[in-house]
This record gives C-alpha cells, sequence and structure tokens, in this order.
C-alpha cells in the first residue's frame, strides 16, 4: 500500500508508507513471546513528524494570521474554524483549531484548559486518605483506575501488602470500569456518527455497570472505592450472580453491537481509512491504551509489566492492523469481550480473607472496634485527622486504564500529605495524536477520529 | 539490543540497568523503592536520553516537575549531585525491556531553563507544556512555548510552592482574606 503525500511545494508523490513497513515487522508478532518491539529506524523521524504535524502549531495568537507560504496556497484559500469548545462531538470543553482548504483539514491544534481546576494542587493539600477523593473526579468515566493508580502509589511509598482479596477486588471493579468506559465511548461515538440507537444502547448496558457500583460502593461514580490499603468495603452479599448477570447480558449486547455497527456499511465507510496512524507516531507521540494497540503495537500494561493479579488470569491483548478509526473501535469493542473474560476468572477465583490491611496506621480499625477499644478509637481518630505518613521517596506508578497508560507520580516528604502528585492522564499525551490523526482528512470526518481517540476533558485538563 | 535479556515480568531488576548501557557515561545513579533514578547534570541531559532511546527506550511517558523549594531535605541525592529548588522529572520506557527509567534533571531557581526532550519525543511537547505553565521552566528549543492548561494571560505559575493557594472570602469575623 502506498499513500500519496502533498510536499511543501504542493506537488504530489507517492512514497511507501513506513506504517506498512513497520507493520510488516510488528504486526505479525501478537503473540506474547516475541511482543519485543524493533527500534525506530527512520532517520528522518522527527522531520516526518515536523511534516506530519509534530510541531506543525502555532500558538493560539499567531494561528489567525497564517503564513500562505508555508503551504504554497493562494491567499484566502484557507481558513481556520474552531472545533469546540462547545460541541457535542468534543465529549467535553476541547476546542480544536482547524485549519482548513476546502474541506481539507490542513492543521489542527487542540486548545485546552477550560476544565483546568488545580487539581494536582489541591492533591497537594489533601492528606493521603482523603486523595482518592481528589483523583477520582479526574478520568470521569474511569475512576476506579484513578483511585487504584493513586492507592498503587501510596502504598508502594508505604512498602503495604495487601490481601489477597483486596487485589482481586481491585481487579474485579477496575475491570468493571473499563467495560463501563468502553459501552459509555461505543454509546457517544455512535451518536458522534449519527447512529442514536447505540448512544440508547451503550447508555443502556453502563446503567447495569453503574448499578452494581452504587450497591458495592455507595456511589455511581466517583465512588472513592479504592483507598490505600485495600478497598472500602467488602463487595455486597450476592455479589456473584450481580456479575454473572453483568457478563452474560454485556456479551450478547456485544453481539447487538456487531449487528448495529461492525458490518454496517454506513459505519464502515465512516470509518475504514479514516485517521490512519503508525504505530512508530504513536510510540513517538507517546500514545498509549487502544490508539496504539489498534496500530498494531502489542502493548498493554496489563500484560507487559503486570500489577495487581494480571499475571494469573488468562485474556488477549487484542491488537489492530491499520490503526485507523475502525481498528480503534474494534479493539474498543473486543477489549470489553477480554473485560469480561477476565471478570468470569475473577468470579471463579476470588479469595476470601480480608478486603484491606489489617494495618492500623493505613487503614481504620472495623466500627465495632471503637466502641470496645480504646486503642482503635485512637486509630480511628488518627487516621482520619492527621492520616498515614510515608517515608520520605519518591515513585512512579502505571496502571493501564480504559484509555491507556494512567501514571502517578508521587513524592513523600514524611508528612501526612504528598509533596508532589502528578498524574500522567492519557488522554492528556493522547490529545497529542490528533493533529497528525486530523491532518490531510476531511472535515467530515473530524468528529469520526476524535471520538475514537477518546479524550476525556476531565483528565486532560485536571 | 544491548546484552541484557527483558526480564520475564515486570519487575525491575535490582541490579542497575543503566550501567549496561553504552553512552551514558558516569551518570549518577539511585533507587528509589526499587525504581531505578538516573541524575544526569542539565548539560547531559539530551545526551543521556539520547543514549537511552538508542537503548530501545523509545518512548517518553511521562515528563513533570518538582519544586522542592520547602524540602529540600526531603531527598536523597547520590552523591555528584547538587541539589537545585527545581527537578524535571522524566520517565523514559523501553517495550521490549518492559523496563522504566527515570530521569532526574537539577534546574536551579536563578535560571528556570531545561532543554527539550522533543526532537528526541515529541510527545513530550504538550508535558513540556504543562511544566512551563504550571512550575515556569522554560524549555529551550521547544517549538510552541506557550502555556497550556491556565489562561495565556496569567500570571505566575500554580504547581510552585511559593504560589499560595486560592481561598473562597466568608464572611466571618477574623476570617483570612482572599489569598
Amino acid at each position: 500500500m502506498t499513500r500519496e503525500v502533498t510536499t511543501e511545494k504542493g506537488a504530489t508523490e507517492t512514497e511507501p508508507n513506513p506504517a506498512d513497513e513497520a507493520r510488516a515487522r510488528l504486526g505479525s508478532e501478537t503473540s506474547e513471546a516475541s511482543q519485543e518491539l524493533a527500534p525506530r529506524e527512520f532517520t528522518d523521524a522527527t522531520r516526518l513528524l515536523i511534516e506530519e504535524g509534530g510541531v506543525l502549531r502555532l500558538p493560539e495568537s499567531a494561528a489567525l494570521d497564517v503564513d500562505p507560504d508555508e503551504f504554497d496556497f493562494a491567499e484566502g484559500d484557507t481558513m481556520i474554524i474552531n472545533l469546540g469548545p462547545q460541541h457535542p462531538s468534543t465529549h467535553g470543553v476541547l476546542r480544536v483549531m482547524l485549519e482548513l482548504r476546502g474541506e481539507t483539514v490542513l492543521r489542527a491544534k487542540p486548545v485546552i484548559g477550560y476544565l483546568h481546576t488545580g487539581m494536582e494542587k489541591t492533591g497537594e493539600q489533601l492528606t493521603y486518605l482523603q486523595g482518592t477523593t481528589n483523583v477520582t473526579r479526574m478520568d470521569y468515566l474511569s475512576p476506579l483506575s484513578n483511585e487504584l493508580v493513586f492507592s498503587l502509589a501510596v502504598e508502594e511509598l508505604l512498602g503495604v501488602q495487601l490481601p489477597p482479596r483486596a487485589t482481586w477486588i481491585r481487579m474485579l471493579m477496575t475491570e468493571l470500569n473499563r467495560i463501563n468506559s468502553h459501552v459509555t465511548w461505543a454509546a457517544t461515538n455512535g451518536m458522534d456518527l449519527a447512529s442514536t440507537t447505540m448512544m440508547i444502547f451503550g447508555f443502556r448496558e453502563r446503567e447495569l455497570l453503574l448499578s452494581f457500583f452504587e450497591k458495592t460502593t455507595g456511589l455511581r461514580m466517583n465512588t472513592n472505592y479504592i483507598r490505600p490499603g485495600g478497598v472500602a468495603a467488602d463487595l455486597p452479599d450476592g455479589w456473584e450472580d450481580d456479575v454473572d448477570a453483568i457478563a452474560e447480558t454485556i456479551a450478547l449486547r456485544l453481539d447487538d453491537y456487531d449487528e448495529l455497527l461492525t458490518g454496517q456499511p454506513i459505519f464502515r465507510e465512516r470509518t475504514e481509512g479514516v485517521g490512519v496512524i503508525s504505530p512508530e507516531m504513536c510510540l513517538a507521540m507517546g500514545a498509549t491504551g487502544p490508539i496504539l494497540r489498534a496500530s498494531g503495537v502489542p502493548w498493554d500494561l496489563r500484560r507487559s509489566m503486570p500489577y495487581l493479579a494480571y499475571d494469573e488470569v488468562d485474556f488477549d491483548v487484542i491488537v489492530g492492523t491499520v490503526g485507523d478509526t475502525f481498528d480503534r473501535y474494534a479493539v474498543r469493542l473486543n477489549e470489553i469481550r477480554e473485560s469480561i473474560r477476565i471478570v468470569r476468572q475473577v468470579l471463579d477465583k476470588m479469595p476470601s480473607g480480608d478486603y484491606r490491611a489489617q494495618d492500623a496506621k493505613v487503614t481504620p480499625p472495623p466500627r465495632a472496634r471503637i466502641d470496645e477499644s480504646m486503642e482503635a478509637l485512637i486509630h480511628h481518630f488518627k487516621l482520619f485527622t492527621s492520616g498515614m505518613e510515608p517515608p520520605e521517596g519518591e515513585v512512579y506508578v502505571a496502571v493501564e486504564s480504559p484509555r491507556g497508560e494512567l501514571g502517578c507520580y508521587m513524592v513523600a516528604d514524611g508528612t501526612n500529605k504528598p509533596y508532589r502528585m502528578h498524574v500522567r492522564a492519557p488522554s492528556f499525551v493522547n490529545l497529542q495524536s490528533l493533529p497528525p490523526l486530523l491532518r490531510n482528512s476531511l472535515i467530515a470526518d473530524t468528529v469520526a477520529i476524535l471520538s475514537s481517540v477518546d479524550p476525556v476533558l476531565g483528565e486532560v485538563d485536571r | 539490543m544491548t546484552e541484557t535479556a527483558p526480564p520475564a515480568t515486570g519487575v525491575v531488576a535490582p541490579a542497575s540497568v543503566a550501567h549496561g548501557i553504552a553512552g551514558l557515561g558516569d551518570v549518577p545513579v539511585s533507587f528509589s523503592r526499587g525504581q531505578e533514578v538516573l541524575h544526569p547534570a542539565r548539560d547531559r541531559y539530551v545526551a543521556v536520553a539520547q543514549a537511552l532511546k538508542e537503548a530501545a527506550f523509545v518512548t517518553c511517558s511521562d515528563l513533570t516537575a518538582t519544586d522542592y523549594l520547602t524540602a529540600q531535605e526531603a531527598r536523597a541525592l547520590p552523591e555528584g549531585v547538587t541539589a537545585e529548588r527545581f527537578e524535571v522529572v522524566t520517565t523514559l520506557l523501553s517495550h521490549e525491556r518492559r523496563l522504566r527509567l527515570r530521569l532526574r534533571v537539577q534546574v536551579p531557581e536563578t535560571d528556570a531553563t531545561c532543554p527539550t526532550l522533543f526532537f528526541l519525543y515529541p510527545g513530550t511537547e504538550n508535558l513540556e507544556r504543562e511544566v512551563f505553565d504550571l512550575f515556569g521552566i522554560d524549555f529551550v528549543g521547544h517549538p510552541d512555548m506557550t502555556r497550556i492548561l491556565m489562561p495565556e494571560e496569567w500570571e505566575g505559575h500554580p504547581l510552585r510552592k511559593d504560589y499560595g493557594m486560592g481561598r473562597v472570602p466568608v464572611q466571618f469575623k477574623d476570617a483570612p482574606g482572599p489569598r
């Protein structure tokens, strides 16, 4: 496959697509043994990136007076329009500035920050126990992943060992969370591509999961369920039946999605070959999650750098071949199936025992103990007034959130609050691949591409 | 690429990975909770990143900074590293070795600049802009060094430790004023 490249002079020539070469190397190696990644060997990758839009962005204010020589277009040939910040397809408050020539997007620049509330600064004022309530509001579609990565970072600093049940409950909840996030994505993606039925379908399925979250955690979103030291509460009675029903229902509904969208000619026309990104570009841009995997790189932190107990469950890493919008759709859809597989295994293997570490400095004593034990009362009081104090140090922990690598860099200074709490938000980094994705696409495809990147603006802006 | 075989799991090997990588020179290495941290000097930062990139660390997964204004003693630095107010913290990822390495670069308060990694890792674009925005560290050579999260006309850099927390004024006697 070759593609046409418009050079700066406006002439058209064909050159071999680096994505194809890379795919020939990478795409065939999806088995576990050879997940190694060949190094980038395109010496002019930087030039390519600059050309593709990596730097081809202007500061917000300068974008209005574009140098026409840059593309050798007649003056007045191009125009800049804003998509967003108030646009239903931006899934939040995202503003994308597009430079258009006719219907073709020449350049794009996401302008963000409209939802910035200084959550990292806030995180420095909250104790480690309060911290989860803060981070859970970042990526509001996968609050549990945020809580998980924060808790893992704190536990790493503290050196706390978790009982197995806590680990497996976390795994169950984050996988359900992944399903939740992906069906919500499927719903809004369907809406963006004018399939309102998909919107209703997706939100119907989401309701199942949110009801279970409510039953388990007390809240539908921003659950503050996963906390340093374990989880807030044990799973409710009869959770097996609920989870079993969810797994069964979602598995059936996925077939409906396939019927509605996957094989549908209009949907395929709008997604196939649209917004192609090469694995090289993904790696250079730091893109992770479904975007990276759709381009053919079998990289999933659950498999590659396992945390929790992901090395004890059986699942496949879903990989695409072309790296277009359809692949990203297919990867997400099949990741739901893999998550269902994991959830079913968790159902079988859920160990009994404690749902949180019994360390009085980290987790509160059982409520009943407070009435009878002075020591328990003191511990309870100390924990909720000042809290745990990890020794000095710094740590970076990453998990695979539905959107990619969700990292937490935390610096402890020996007090009861993190000295620095930084969240590496996958959406924030993934958004960088939007300009190269949009380049030379049609304005009508912009919405499809934007949706396939799946940014959550709460997380982008933090 | 070099001699070490990728570990079977994601566990960081206790031995230093950096010592096996050519072209790093004598970069001070420390370990924080088992994670390997390199402390290159500011003028060697890009060279070290370049050497790591050639050793299969193809992705920059994270780049942030820390302001140690009020906690200078809270960090253990290896010998030969002078503590400065700011630290640029870069996490590089090797898919091939399934490993992360962290670089911590000391950036003085009086000259809050740092060379950009953009031309090695274009994925640092947003992250460096964020650090510039919130810490005021200027990444020399970055193609678009503008604020990213705060409004363009904002004054100050919120994540610095001497930047006060905002406060909503309350109408009580002796209440603290707005900021």
